[in-house]
């Protein structure tokens, strides 16, 4: 249709300085964080028995990190491939919303589909904070290369803590190596617990903690399944009755 | 057809195709064709919402319970122990994330430092 989308006024070098800026956004709290998260995650993939360029693989094809820990954790319990790709794909169904909620303000006149079909890949919890915090500051044409600036640094450098850790996790003194083991249940409670919009979800936490280890011990293999479902769905009812009748 | 089925090299890389990239990213791209077309509170996302919370909650639980590696010989008591005062500074100092990991952490090594001396 626009064929001028190539010939772009504004030219590459002012893509290439808002992709630049996209890059610094990432180094912030919510990014330094995030690190310490895939510190733990390392670990955890370590001891599941997942090699380090598995490892590294899983975390730039995957990226979201709550998908990666329901991988690992279907991993470790022997999951076939369908039920694994079933824990996933419903631990990540959150991904949706979120997605939708930041496409209006990559989207521009000129940017083509494809573009935010590549770009929605980098969207997991910290990207997502962090550029619906930002984005406004930025000029809807260079949204996209801004996006792609931050989004392309966190993974980047995550794949290379992974590697990293991988490598010294095994030479870590015993209490530093459970420390590190920690890291992944302390960040993901706080973290959850903190993006929660509504009750619902606060109950979710409460009732798939206590139900997760429960069906663990009488459905292994099935346990994430059974504890999501029922911990869930008992956690959207006690939510709807505490909202009064409001039957809208 | 779990993660270790197949001796050959590709087979673990597909599996995490398949059932990690695959099962994450038919979310982002349905976000990106739904667009401005679904409304963020509509009650059918609050249910989704609460079973994927859920899902992720049953796995931090596990994780705590059931560890694997040298978190398997810290006693369980210590483990909950550890996240209950780490999640509840965490609630106390502003839900900020870092102080419920340093907290935890800290009450973590603590212990198994205690342990260590004891024996």
């Amino acid at each position: 249709m626009n064929d001028d989308a190539l010939a772009n006024p504004a030219g590459p070098p002012d893509h290439f300085r808002w992709f630049f800026r996209g890059m610094v956004a990432s180094v912030s709290v919510p990014g330094l964080i995030l690190i310490s998260a895939f510190v733990g995650f390392a670990g955890l993939a370590r001891e599941a028995g997942v090699s380090v360029a598995q490892a590294v693989f899983m975390t730039g094809l995957v990226w979201a990190l709550p998908a990666k820990v329901v991988l690992i954790g279907a991993i470790m319990a022997g999951s076939s491939l369908p039920a694994a790709a079933l824990a996933v794909a419903l631990s990540s169904v959150r991904l949706t919303p979120m997605v939708v909620a930041l496409m209006p303000e990559l989207r521009s006149d000129r940017g083509r589909p494809l573009t935010l079909y590549l770009l929605s890949h980098f969207v997991a919890v910290t990207s997502w904070v962090i550029a619906m915090e930002k984005v406004r500051d930025v000029p809807r044409e260079m949204r996209t290369s801004w996006y792609s600036g931050l989004g392309g640094s966190l993974v980047v450098a995550n794949m290379l803590v992974v590697a990293l850790v991988y490598a010294i996790a095994g030479s870590l003194p015993p209490i530093l190596s459970a420390a590190l083991l920690l890291l992944t249940p302390i960040y993901f409670l706080t973290s959850l617990w903190g993006s929660a919009r509504e009750a619902a979800s606060h109950y979710a936490m409460i009732f798939g903690m206590i139900l997760g280890p429960l069906f663990h011990l009488i459905t292994p293999g099935f346990d994430l399944m059974a504890a999501g479902s029922i911990g869930g769905g008992a956690a959207y009812l006690l939510h709807r009755s505490r909202k009064g009748q409001s039957t809208e | 057809m779990t993660f270790t089925a197949f001796d050959s090299w590709w087979w673990p890389y597909l599996f995490v195709l398949a059932a990690g990239t695959l099962a994450t990213d038919i979310w982002r791209f349905l976000g990106v064709y739904l667009g401005g077309r679904i409304r963020d509170d509509s009650e059918l996302l609050v249910l989704i919402r609460a079973l994927a919370t859920a899902l992720v909650a049953a796995v931090i639980g596990n994780l705590i319970v059931f560890p694997t590696g040298a978190l398997a010989d810290a006693p369980l008591l210590l483990r909950i122990v550890s996240v209950l005062l780490g999640f509840i500074a965490y609630l106390k100092f502003g839900k900020l994330v870092l102080v419920g990991i340093v907290v935890a952490e800290a009450v973590l090594i603590g212990g198994l430092s205690l342990i260590d001396l004891n024996v």
